[in-house]
């Protein structure tokens, strides 16, 4: 972000368009299908955000792990609820939800806009994965061990609640 | 016009918004696990944007949004198994008509 | 340097071009059309394969078969993969009447575009590659994990029944043989200490096939799985489902799906070069032709498989997968972490 390329910031609002575009398409269209593929799209401009603040495995691990598998399993997901046409209705919260909605992007847009970052705390790393390998295997690892254990769980938890009697 | 921090931040704060509609006014169970997946990705790019700009050399955002993507994976394997139980056994998903628990 | 020098490593040749372009252009203009001929001849190399492919492949089969092979076409029968492309290509694009058009369209585009991807980091030579990236080999994955949502885009939106059995076919395989893959590689990453494919190879004084058999044999497996090649091509069984996925396709956008499989294939070959082969090393001659050498050795194992091995079931094939790659895959990384750990 401390660049001026006029590249970056053509980059930067395509990739915003590719994300907030595939939520909108999330939220907004009516085929279950099309939603999850926008949902890909949507993934897809954040891995190109993540590029551009440099943070290239990130990008990568978005890539690998939503626009690849978490995105695969929502499909799924649609295709067994049988729901897939019409089938992403409103409820009564639209219009209340809306408001709410905007209020809180305002609220939001004020306290973003009104603070001064404090900024600029040396270079930053060359070489990324290195540096995230030793923060998640040195200050973090008890936390890396937890996070192991919850995915662990979670995929005996899934078996267990999905499998047909 | 260069990139500032605050254009990341103004982008995530409007992911969010977005998914936050979604999962509040939406009756398709399936779509409220999307649109939370959407809220995570906004909180993701706020850690990440704001590792860029206040904490470099330790990138603790980047270790967050890593832990928060793999959360977030346990939550919708999770999530949509508890969905395809709930279709089996009520033959909808409509957040609205699941009401088992409610009086 | 004298002409052997330009002809050793191709990149030099780029690079006086590139000298002598910036005697008189600006920087940013060397810039790009450096770029431009890196991305070019990269995807020129990557998609004329799959001619060259199409024809290797017939001819080895019907060889193993004791048949001639195509012969009719030119000498050798050499422009038989030509004449088949623009055949294809002359074709109406038929769109069924029922299809969700705009994913039905998107599709194809869908599934070329990750299959040419991977191609930006592959180590011809040390310097032939498009982009040393530092997460070369989970780009790699990630490209390849792209490849699942366009086969079910392309079987959903036709509403074709085969193609929709083709599609969730190819969805639980992928998903599946995706995980021994990526296991399969940590035992290279481990020993190579980098990410980037330029590293590995650098890494590999004794090529890794031999320290990390194991991880070789899930790779070459697990890849088979991931290709959706013969023995594991059930996606495309076409005396079950007539052809999977791409059965409503026909014209050009069958062709970009051809594209997308063969240039699968011909990555995966390189990868398994670049990982386990040692890349680029070897006496004598040039690295780009060893390269090249080596991946030809690499797509004859494939074609060799294809030629002598019967189709699996599903649950054959998923229980492959869950059972017996993916047990092997995590025994060679927990031995390569401890020889490391001990040796290194």
């Amino acid at each position: 972000m401390n660049t001026n390329e006029p590249a970056v910031t053509i980059a930067f609002y395509v990739f915003s368009a590719l994300t907030l575009g595939g939520a909108a398409g999330v939220v907004f269209g009516r085929n279950m299908f099309h939603a999850a593929l926008f949902l890909v799209a949507s993934f897809f401009g954040l891995a190109g955000i993540y590029v551009l603040l440099q943070a290239d495995f990130l990008a990568v691990v978005q890539v690998l792990i939503y626009a690849g598998a978490i995105s695969i399993l929502v499909v799924f997901a649609i295709m067994l609820t049988r729901q897939v046409e019409r089938g992403n209705e409103w409820n009564q919260l639209r219009g209340p939800g809306l408001l709410l909605g905007v209020l809180l992007l305002l609220g939001l847009l004020f306290v973003l806009t009104g603070t001064q970052w404090y900024t600029g705390m040396g270079p930053y790393p060359a070489d990324t994965v290195s540096t995230l390998a030793r923060q998640i295997f040195g200050p973090w690892v008890l936390p890396f061990e937890v996070a192991s254990v919850l995915l662990l769980a979670a995929l005996v938890g899934a078996i267990i609640i999905a499998r047909e009697e | 016009m260069a990139i500032t921090l605050n254009h990341y931040l103004v982008l995530s704060a409007a992911l969010f918004t977005i998914g936050l509609y979604g999962a509040l006014a939406k009756r398709n169970a399936v779509t409220i696990l999307m649109c939370l997946e959407l809220m995570f990705n906004a909180a993701n790019i706020a850690f990440v944007a704001l590792t860029r700009a206040v904490a470099p050399q330790v990138l603790t955002g980047q270790v967050f949004a890593l832990f928060v993507i793999t959360v977030a994976a346990a939550e919708v394997a999770v999530g949509l198994a508890i969905v395809l139980a709930v279709y089996r056994q009520r033959r909808t998903i409509d957040a609205t008509e699941i009401d088992l628990l409610k009086w | 340097m004298t002409v052997l020098d330009y002809l050793y490593d191709l990149s030099n040749l780029v690079q006086a071009f590139a000298n002598w372009l910036s005697t008189f252009a600006p920087g940013w203009v060397v810039y790009w059309v450096v770029g431009l001929i890196a991305v070019a001849t990269t995807l020129l190399f990557a998609v004329n394969n799959t001619l060259a492919m199409n024809y290797i492949e017939r001819k080895v089969i019907a060889h193993f078969q004791v048949r001639y092979g195509p012969n009719r076409a030119g000498p050798y029968g050499l422009l038989q993969p030509v004449a088949d492309a623009v055949k294809i290509l002359l074709k109406e694009p038929i769109i069924p009447a029922v299809a969700d058009r705009p994913v039905f369209l998107l599709a194809p585009i869908a599934a070329f575009v990750p299959a040419i991807m991977p191609w930006a980091v592959i180590p011809f030579t040390p310097q032939m590659m498009v982009a040393d990236l530092n997460v070369g080999v989970l780009y790699v994955f990630a490209m390849g994990s792209l490849a699942t949502i366009p086969i079910f885009m392309a079987g959903w939106s036709s509403r074709n029944k085969f193609a929709l059995l083709g599609a969730m076919r190819a969805v639980a395989q992928m998903v599946s043989y995706e995980v021994p893959l990526v296991l399969s590689i940590v035992g290279v990453v481990i020993s190579a200490g980098t990410l980037s494919l330029r590293g590995i190879v650098e890494a590999q004084a004794v090529p890794y096939v031999i320290p990390q058999f194991l991880g070789f044999l899930v790779f070459f497996v697990a890849g088979l799985g991931e290709l959706n090649r013969s023995p594991l091509d059930i996606l495309e069984a076409e005396s079950e489902i007539v052809a999977g996925y791409h059965t409503e396709y026909s014209g050009f956008m069958f062709i970009l799906y051809y594209i997308a499989e063969y240039t699968h294939l011909w990555a995966y070959s390189a990868f398994i070069t670049t990982f386990f082969l040692a890349g680029w090393r070897g006496p004598l001659l040039p690295p780009y032709v060893w390269f090249v050498l080596k991946m030809l050795f690499v797509a004859f194992l494939l074609i060799w498989l294809r030629a002598t091995m019967p189709r699996l079931r599903i649950d054959q094939l998923l229980s492959l997968a869950w059972k017996f790659l993916l047990p092997v895959a995590l025994v060679n990384v927990f031995v390569t972490a401890v020889g490391v750990f001990i040796f290194g």
